[in-house]
């Protein structure tokens, strides 16, 4: 048997070793004590969900009120409105900007390296690139009475003045299709990273058996690329309670803020303009819980669809 | 050190020409030009609009080219002073910004990526927490408001100053350096800073270019933390600033007023001119952004 040291030489001996390399703990330790501060204090500062804390308290002095904040939650008309309104824009960025991406990254993978290739990718990377601001302010350009796609509408025999921003009813569409184009083509990046690994013999031999490109496309390329899109199919899914903060504070204004308000811009009205930080973060709590949950459900739904592997 | 170089493209032999084939490529290119112009169209008649005269803007009757060019918007853009004022902003709070991120992430990840670091479970530990929860909008606020960061020119570059995901990355760089580098650099006495700034730095200068350019697009475009945290209009970097310009506008054609009309064609220029303004600085670094972040995002997949 191996005879143990008594701990608190073992204890003197690490803190030996840690003297030693002072150097080392002195480029570490930096970095960890920013961590507590900017990080851990926060996750710390949820507590105030679970309390009645008004700006005089400390976050320690404030009063426990339990879950009396989540129940006010669940009455809340304007609460439940903001996650229609989050799930309706996320539904339909799932439905059109999941699999545009794939799509679009066969497209790109079929063509042949060339210029033609290169600037295809290059423009269609650029939006990513592009703030939410300034694309909310070319969106507004763009939907105005006198803008683009009145003109374009024009030309197809549809005559309007009408500023589209200000039509409530448009508002989902605008929103998710928006963060379609911003994402569509930046989206096909990993994807394409997939495919350069396919062992090419696999098409060589496709090819023998007389199978055509869409043929190829359909039974070599997308199992091969099963892992990667179910990987990004659970992100998304347990993405559907996000909304876009940036997006929402620019696009949204009087006429349509019914159906623009999101979970993220309900927690920034209620929390930082009207001050019931209690409230507002339990909001925010609450639906961060929701979505962790949704990760775990599609990642056990995935893995059964998945022959019992799990990609997470 | 050299890794094989990404192409993200098909083998050749694939792409015979039969007659099947040439149909499917030709459709192909169709398509994807078609996807091209959905975004290129936009995005230019943005920019030509921008240089449209007050009256083409107010008429509106374009796509591609309005019927009298001008230069009157840059002008009443530059004209006011407070746009260089927050152009000031966004380009010291971006280079400070990416200046201290990179620096500050790179000393930690040099450390994590010692095994022989004592602590270092704990440090890891930590530092994966920090990627999967956060306190969210309301503690961060109360947090930056308790440091005294509120209107104040540091919280664009404090909160911001670490990210465990850009540590991670570096960290897996800094293994692939040759340990006897380093090695022989210890039996001259060289120290773990000494290495680090000498040794390092020096052989990681892509993995850093990559981190201090996605923090650089970041910083640039950035415009939450001055929304939650900033009220002073003084401290307004240009995102902020091309905001405001645009809620104005906006504000003052949902309400309808018919007044607004007059207001609405001067504003419009100026918030297009400045739209541009805001942008230019991305789209020329834009080259050499798109050289870095394939190898940027690969560096964080794949190597685990």
């Amino acid at each position: 048997m191996v005879k143990k040291e008594p701990i608190n030489r073992r204890l003197k001996n690490y803190w030996e070793k840690f003297g030693k390399q002072w150097q080392l703990q002195s480029m570490a330790i930096p970095g960890v004590v920013y961590m507590i501060i900017f990080n851990f204090i926060p996750i710390y500062g949820l507590v105030i969900a679970f309390k009645n804390y008004t700006v005089i308290d400390s976050i320690g002095n404030a009063d426990w009120v339990g879950w009396q904040n989540f129940e006010i939650v669940m009455k809340d008309r304007y609460f439940w409105q903001s996650v229609v309104n989050t799930l309706a824009i996320s539904g339909l960025k799932l439905l059109f900007g999941f699999v545009l991406p794939i799509i679009i990254a066969i497209m790109i993978y079929e063509l042949r390296a060339g210029v033609f290739k290169r600037v295809i990718q290059t423009i269609s990377y650029l939006p990513h690139f592009l703030s939410w601001i300034i694309l909310g302010g070319m969106l507004i350009t763009w939907f105005s009475t006198t803008g683009m796609i009145n003109q374009l509408l024009q030309m197809f025999g549809i005559v309007t003045q009408q500023n589209h921003m200000l039509d409530a009813n448009k508002y989902w569409w605008i929103a998710a299709l928006s963060d379609v184009w911003k994402e569509a083509g930046w989206g096909t990046i990993l994807y394409l990273a997939v495919m350069s690994k396919i062992d090419p013999t696999y098409y060589e031999a496709a090819k023998m058996d007389g199978a055509g490109r869409l043929r190829q496309v359909w039974s070599i390329t997308i199992p091969m690329m099963k892992s990667i899109i179910s990987l990004n199919f659970i992100l998304a899914v347990s993405g559907l309670f996000n909304s876009n903060l940036d997006q929402t504070l620019v696009l949204m204004n009087s006429q349509n803020q019914q159906k623009s308000e999101v979970i993220n811009s309900y927690v920034y009205r209620l929390g930082l303009q009207q001050g019931d930080f209690s409230y507002a973060t339990a909001v925010g709590l609450g639906v961060s819980i929701i979505s962790v949950l949704l990760l775990v459900v599609t990642n056990l739904v995935t893995k059964k669809l998945n022959d019992n592997k799990s990609v997470l | 050190m050299k890794k094989p170089k990404l192409t993200l493209s098909k083998p050749k032999s694939n792409v015979v020409q039969d007659k099947d084939s040439k149909l499917f490529n030709f459709v192909n290119m169709l398509l994807l030009l078609l996807f091209t112009l959905l975004i290129v169209v936009p995005i230019w008649n943005v920019v030509i609009s921008s240089f449209a005269s007050s009256e083409a803007l107010a008429k509106g009757d374009f796509v591609f080219l309005p019927a009298e060019l001008s230069l009157d918007n840059y002008r009443s853009v530059f004209s006011d002073t407070t746009i260089w004022s927050a152009l000031w902003i966004s380009v010291s709070k971006t280079v400070l910004g990416v200046l201290a991120h990179t620096l500050f992430c790179a000393i930690m990840a040099y450390a994590l990526s010692k095994q022989s670091l004592k602590g270092r479970p704990l440090y890891a530990t930590l530092g994966i927490i920090t990627m999967f929860f956060s306190g969210g909008m309301i503690p961060t606020y109360l947090l930056i408001k308790s440091l005294g960061l509120l209107n104040s020119f540091w919280v664009y570059v404090l909160p911001a100053l670490f990210s465990y995901y850009d540590v991670i990355i570096l960290m897996n760089f800094f293994r692939d350096v040759p340990a006897s580098l380093e090695e022989s650099a210890k039996i001259d006495g060289a120290s773990d800073w000494k290495i680090f700034t000498r040794i390092f730095v020096p052989l990681s200068k892509p993995a850093l270019a990559t981190i201090a350019m996605y923090h650089g697009v970041w910083q640039w475009n950035d415009f939450m933390t001055a929304k939650l945290y900033v009220t002073n209009k003084a401290l307004y970097p240009l995102q902020m600033k091309l905001y405001e310009i645009i809620v104005q506008s906006q504000a003052a054609s949902s309400q309808g007023l018919t007044a607004a009309v007059a207001i609405d064609t001067t504003s419009k220029g100026i918030q297009l001119a400045t739209i541009v303004v805001t942008s230019v600085p991305i789209l020329l670094i834009y080259p050499l952004l798109q050289r870095h972040f394939i190898s940027g995002m690969m560096l964080g997949a794949v190597k685990e």
